[in-house]
């Protein structure tokens, strides 16, 4: 196999198992609601953590 | 909790220290390879068309290896970081967006051209599409260095309790931070010099097999040059990141030269060993063993002999210089009673939010603007959690600076004896090849001095991920340790399973030589 193709090879396997297996099986974002939901999950994290924190 | 903050935290430095291993050599080998092919393009010589294409080839492996490792970097940060990834959307989300026009529209674009296009372009757009490319690769650099900087000086914002997020008022104060400007010539500057060590390495190896002898010559001449002029310039823009470092992260400071009372003329260790029993708050020597210069550390931060530089305790204290003065400014006691208050705001402002009392909603929201700039100190009830890993720090901050004073050595001498005596350079002392042996060990002392660089910037602003805003025990999401730690071993051995492939085809194409790489 020549270089290109080997190189070609490994980009294909790398970018199918970060897209394909991390994104969509470990790397779920945990913020998935609209932006005044999301919002309000920080706002409500922020606010445990410090309560947590005293 | 902690334990997934500090998985979450050994995963991010895991990812950045891989992804680092392909950056910098994408930028130091990419402006070499561009000068290589600009000779050539003026020259018209067949032997400097062999040179631009072998390194073009090793270029382009590092580039398709390493291409959208950094990505991982924004998986994590959506994951186990979400508090953090929320509250800066509104500053990353044009630096970061911008990268990715840099990186996908500029640099694939003419990677594909420079790398495929050999025949099917003119010289002159071939040229164009090869400088265009490292072009590219820098400027998407700036972007990401824009964004970093942020985190550890932030400006050009307003943090907006509605969005709870902080949000960008001044586009061009962020972009063109002095912090932001420093760091990317740091980082570019020393990436040259990287490059340069990594030509010089492998081009030695050649001399060693006695093979490819001009080809080699030729490559250290132009890869010395790149080099030295990466690591003078690196110096050059280090001493600026000591000065911004004194002035918006003395903390940093102090953690990287485990100075916990500062004097006036505070001398620079130049190596020491750090007491580990040494707390902010007793009387131990911060160091077992030190040699020092004198007054070395007010002329690198101040630019002045005689400047006062504040050590840990002092700034803990709420003792600083500026203009020359010995000031009081705020004490991290008093830090962390503001933060508390920031944060009881930002409680009161989510109640009155929720019952639509508009009075307690103004009130709340005045409170907690004028104790913003302290919020992330409310998450601590000691002040002693506010301080770095020193040792870590310091060694690593060492590390780099004597690495970094024994390349700019190597080069120099590289650089003459290429020039002035070159046969020296394949010549051998008692049996041994000592130019290019020193040339082998100094291309993995190169990577190990870069990797030391982002431990001090990223190690010293502990516990921040926002300086002085959000610490890393606020900014964490609630995941679980197991998939963290699942995550962290799949990073690991993909990583790892990447760089032995980058390694192996490098080395394959490397034993092949220049004239392999000729269409």
């Amino acid at each position: 196999m020549t270089v290109g193709k080997t190189l070609w090879v490994i980009v294909l396997i790398k970018l199918f198992i970060m897209f394909a297996i991390l994104r969509v099986f470990f790397f779920q974002p945990v913020l998935k609601g609209s932006d005044e939901q999301n919002a309000q999950t920080v706002r409500s994290n922020l606010i445990e953590i410090s309560t947590d924190a005293n | 909790m902690e334990s997934v903050i500090t998985l979450s935290r050994a995963q991010f430095a895991l990812t950045a220290f891989y992804h680092w291993m392909f950056v910098p050599l994408t930028l130091g080998l990419g402006i070499f390879v561009a000068i290589l092919e600009t000779i050539w393009y003026r020259k018209r010589k067949q032997e400097w068309m062999d040179l631009c294409k072998f390194w073009m080839k090793l270029f382009g492996i590092n580039f398709a290896i390493g291409v959208a490792t950094g990505i991982i970097l924004e998986f994590e940060f959506g994951t186990n970081w979400s508090n953090y990834s929320w509250f800066v959307g509104d500053i990353f989300g044009a630096p970061l967006a911008i990268e990715g026009i840099f990186a996908f529209f500029c640099e694939s674009t003419f990677f594909a051209v420079m790398m495929f296009g050999w025949k099917k372009f003119s010289p002159r757009s071939h040229l164009a599409a090869t400088w265009l490319t490292i072009i590219g690769a820098t400027f998407s650099a700036w972007w990401i260095l824009v964004a970093n900087s942020w985190m550890q000086h932030p400006v050009g914002m307003e943090f907006n309790p509605d969005q709870m997020r902080n949000v960008m008022t001044d586009f061009w104060a962020v972009a063109f931070s002095p912090v932001a400007v420093n760091k990317f010539c740091h980082t570019v500057f020393s990436s040259w010099s990287l490059g340069g060590v990594f030509v010089l390495g492998v081009s030695a190896w050649y001399l060693l097999k006695g093979q490819h002898i001009d080809f080699a010559l030729k490559s250290i001449k132009i890869g010395g040059i790149v080099g030295i002029t990466g690591i003078l310039l690196t110096i050059f823009t280090g001493d600026g990141s000591a000065v911004q470092v004194t002035k918006v992260q003395p903390m940093k400071l102090a953690a990287m030269e485990g100075l916990y009372e500062g004097q006036e003329g505070t001398p620079l260790i130049g190596f020491g060993i750090v007491n580990p029993d040494k707390t902010y708050d007793n009387d131990e020597d911060p160091m077992l063993f030190e040699i020092s210069i004198p007054k070395g550390l007010s002329v690198l931060g101040r630019h002045d002999l005689n400047a006062f530089i504040p050590g840990i305790k002092d700034i803990i204290d709420g003792k600083d210089v500026i203009d020359g003065e010995i000031v009081n400014t705020v004490p991290y006691s008093e830090r962390i009673e503001r933060g508390k208050i920031a944060q009881a705001a930002l409680r009161d402002y989510d109640n009155a939010r929720k019952s639509g009392d508009s009075e307690a909603l103004s009130l709340a929201d005045s409170t907690l603007k004028a104790n913003y700039p302290y919020f992330g100190y409310g998450y601590f009830n000691k002040v002693d959690e506010a301080i770095p890993n020193v040792q870590l720090v310091f060694y690593t901050f060492h590390l780099m600076v004597i690495i970094g004073g024994y390349l700019l050595i190597y080069l120099l001498i590289a650089l003459i004896l290429a020039y002035r005596k070159p046969h020296l350079l394949s010549a051998k002392w008692k049996k041994i090849p000592v130019f290019p042996l020193i040339a082998l060990v100094s291309i993995p002392l190169v990577w190990i001095c870069h990797q030391c660089g982002w431990a001090v910037a990223e190690v010293g602003r502990q516990p921040w991920t926002i300086q002085d805003i959000l610490p890393v025990g606020a900014a964490i999401s609630s995941v679980s340790e197991a998939q963290v730690l699942t995550t962290f071993i799949i990073f690991a051995v993909l990583f790892t399973v990447l760089l032995i492939a980058e390694l192996s085809i490098m080395v394959k194409q490397i034993k092949k030589g220049p004239a392999e790489s000729i269409d």
